[in-house]
């Protein structure tokens, strides 16, 4: 059995060890050459895959919990949702969630992991008050904020060593619903203007038709919303619909696409509504479709998610959008969101701008298309996210990420870049 | 709230089996041998659900002590699932008489000899479930694991009887057949992974079938198809065959 990630690209053989304990893994890093930890396999390219993959999800024990704090012991394998299910009817929530709770908390820490709050909560690592790490000696280390080994793993995509286990801090919540406000808009300029005007709403994301032309570039539905208060803190996991096989390819061409985000942005009521929506509605929509990544047919598919800085955002967008609308090439899924000041971690993905994210299916002509908007984000001082990623190349990605050489020599000096590697950190030579 | 009783709790199945019944609800007995190593697992559940859950010493094959061991439990189990299992290689099994032996004894004697004791208990006070954690390894001898297959085979026939003499006092007996599961068992097998559920999925099956007072459950459901053409195939050409 081989282990794929979420974009189904590449796929590769490659032996699986099933973390279980501290004795064991000690034993697995000494006798293997090089590998990758894996979580769930929700990261889209290739930053978990190798030819040895730890797979982690195995080590999923709660292990403390702190009533009073709402602190959190886990181990790494442990996911998201299972945090959800056992505390969201206790009255607590994650301080930041990524728009899947499908992912370990291992995972979390390696990809620093943001969601819709990133403008008024920051990432992942935020909520992280300690974790252990098994390190390529074999040794267990401790650390925290402040710690260099916490900045170089928090976002490290696993190149630092094997998390083990997390104490993080969850936020109370006096409701499992969202009081949700959609605002529609009919191009860029209103598209910012929006975000701007409900930046102090704590959660904000906005979908965008990617395909829109001219005048009608950047027209999207912007979703803000926070918690109710209600005392409701009813919650249970929804029954999920499944994508049983890989779509044909020819299932998702620009017409089916073009359909699709006319329907969901034909449903929104012009300007403004509201509306009140579960946890799961809101923060994790596609969740509730299993395997939706076999909608992009067995070919795969990747996801190019970018970050401008604010001040370049308007150009920069502008100019991508316009290059994608013309390529034909859809995405099923364009989501745009404004994000909060950037954090001290080595590889974080997230700095003070707009990032817009959006799915191709894999296809001839396509990594070119991405290559030549490669430029657009080099050109405007942008970076791409590696969680997503799949092909970036080493001279984009360095001029994307400042601390990238800091990375590079702490990972030489603690021997960790003989140890843990990945297709990922192999092609762009962290 | 009522206790479920896990026998055979230590195995991939059965921690996540356990999580989602305390999920729901129930409080557990985790009955193991060295039971003491599930301590883990215990404060795991107790984070996560919030219920009560009782470490309980137990050895499938000591099979003098079950009478004990059942009377020992503070509050009669509402529900007994139990999940033991050893499988032997096949080739090992074929050649030590011992490997063979302690797979007839794990997978069919040992839980004939705790579920009788449940059994007569839940048919006189005419209330409760059983689920015995079979396999599909039991619906037709293959050369590569008959041994393993036909204890599993004499578990299956045992539990359909048992569910044809309770029902009368409403007492349901779930038979469950996992076909390939990813678990600590199966690691070293080379498994084909369409066919292959994680633990998790063959738990929440398990429960979802048990609370709708199910008979035979195959999981992943795939499995009972599969299992349709195996038995199907005539004896003369299954002989011939290596599957």
């Amino acid at each position: 059995m081989s282990l794929i990630s979420w974009g189904m690209y590449p796929i590769i053989k490659n032996k699986i060890f099933l973390l279980r304990d501290a004795v064991g893994l000690a034993k697995y890093i000494e006798n293997t050459d090089e590998f990758i930890p894996y979580g769930n396999g929700r990261s889209y390219g290739d930053s978990a895959l190798n030819d040895n993959i730890l797979y982690t999800k195995t080590y999923n024990y709660f292990l403390d919990f702190d009533e009073q704090n709402g602190i959190l012991t886990c181990q790494a394998g442990v996911t998201l949702g299972e945090i959800l299910e056992a505390f969201v009817k206790r009255g607590w929530f994650l301080k930041v969630t990524p728009g899947t709770k499908l992912i370990t908390l291992g995972g979390a820490i390696a990809s620093d992991v943001h969601g819709k709050n990133h403008h008024t909560q920051g990432c992942f690592s935020e909520c992280v008050e300690e974790f252990t790490i098994m390190l390529a000696s074999g040794e267990i280390k401790s650390c925290k904020r402040g710690d260099e080994l916490f900045h170089a793993t928090c976002g490290g995509m696993g190149l630092t060593g094997v998390i083990l286990s997390a104490k993080i801090s969850l936020k109370k919540i006096n409701s499992a619903f969202i009081n949700q406000t959609t605002i529609k808009t009919k191009n860029l300029k209103e598209t910012f203007e929006a975000f701007e005007n409900y930046k102090d709403i704590p959660y904000s994301v906005a979908w965008i038709d990617c395909l829109a032309k001219n005048e009608e570039i950047g027209k999207c539905l912007l979703m803000v919303g926070d918690f109710a208060n209600d005392g409701n803190l009813g919650y249970k996991s929804k029954k999920k619909l499944s994508i049983p096989f890989n779509f044909p390819s020819f299932a998702l061409n620009s017409l089916s696409v073009k359909a699709f985000n006319w329907l969901y942005y034909a449903k929104a009521k012009d300007g403004v509504s509201k509306q009140r929506v579960g946890i799961d509605t809101f923060f994790y929509p596609l969740d509730a479709i299993e395997n939706w990544n076999r909608i992009y047919g067995s070919g795969g598919f990747t996801q190019y998610q970018f970050i401008l800085p604010k001040e370049q955002s308007f150009e920069g967008l502008k100019e991508i959008l316009t290059k994608i609308s013309d390529s034909g090439k859809g995405s099923f899924l364009a989501v745009l969101k404004l994000y909060g000041k950037e954090n001290e971690n080595y590889l974080s993905f997230p700095l003070e701008g707009y990032s817009l994210a959006l799915d191709f299916k894999i296809e001839a002509g396509l990594f070119e298309l991405l290559n030549t908007l490669d430029e657009v984000v080099v050109k405007y001082g942008g970076r791409i996210y590696l969680t997503k990623d799949v092909r970036v190349s080493k001279e984009t990605f360095e001029s994307g990420y400042p601390q990238c050489d800091k990375f590079r020599e702490f990972r030489r000096e603690h021997k960790m870049d003989r140890k843990f590697n990945s297709l990922q950190s192999k092609r762009v030579k962290i | 709230m009522s206790y479920v009783l896990i026998i055979g709790a230590k195995s991939d199945i059965a921690k996540e089996v356990a999580r989602v019944y305390a999920k729901n609800g129930y409080n557990l007995y985790l009955a193991a041998r060295d039971s003491s190593s599930l301590e883990d697992l215990k404060h795991d559940i107790e984070i996560r659900s919030g219920v009560d859950v009782e470490l309980k010493e137990f050895d499938i094959t000591s099979y003098d002590t079950h009478e004990e061991f059942y009377r020992s439990l503070k509050k009669r189990p509402i529900g007994v699932i139990v999940v033991s299992g050893y499988m032997a290689e096949q080739t090992a099994a074929q050649k030590e008489w011992i490997e063979t032996l302690n797979t007839i004894n794990v997978n069919y004697t040992g839980a004939l000899s705790i579920l009788n004791i449940v059994a007569n208990d839940f048919e006189k006070e005419r209330l409760g479930f059983i689920v015995g954690v079979s396999s599909v390894a039991g619906d037709r001898g293959r050369k590569a694991n008959y041994i393993y297959g036909s204890a599993k085979a004499g578990f299956s026939a045992y539990l359909s009887g048992l569910r044809n003499r309770l029902y009368e006092s409403g007492v349901s007996v779930l038979t469950v057949k996992p076909g390939f599961v990813n678990t600590k068992m199966t690691e070293n097998l080379e498994l084909p992974q369409k066919l292959t559920a994680q633990p998790q999925e063959v738990a929440e099956d398990i429960f979802n079938a048990q609370q709708k007072g199910r008979n035979v459950l195959y999981t992943k459901s795939i499995w009972m198809l599969i299992m349709l053409i195996i038995k199907h195939i005539p004896e003369f050409m299954f002989k011939k065959m290596s599957i």
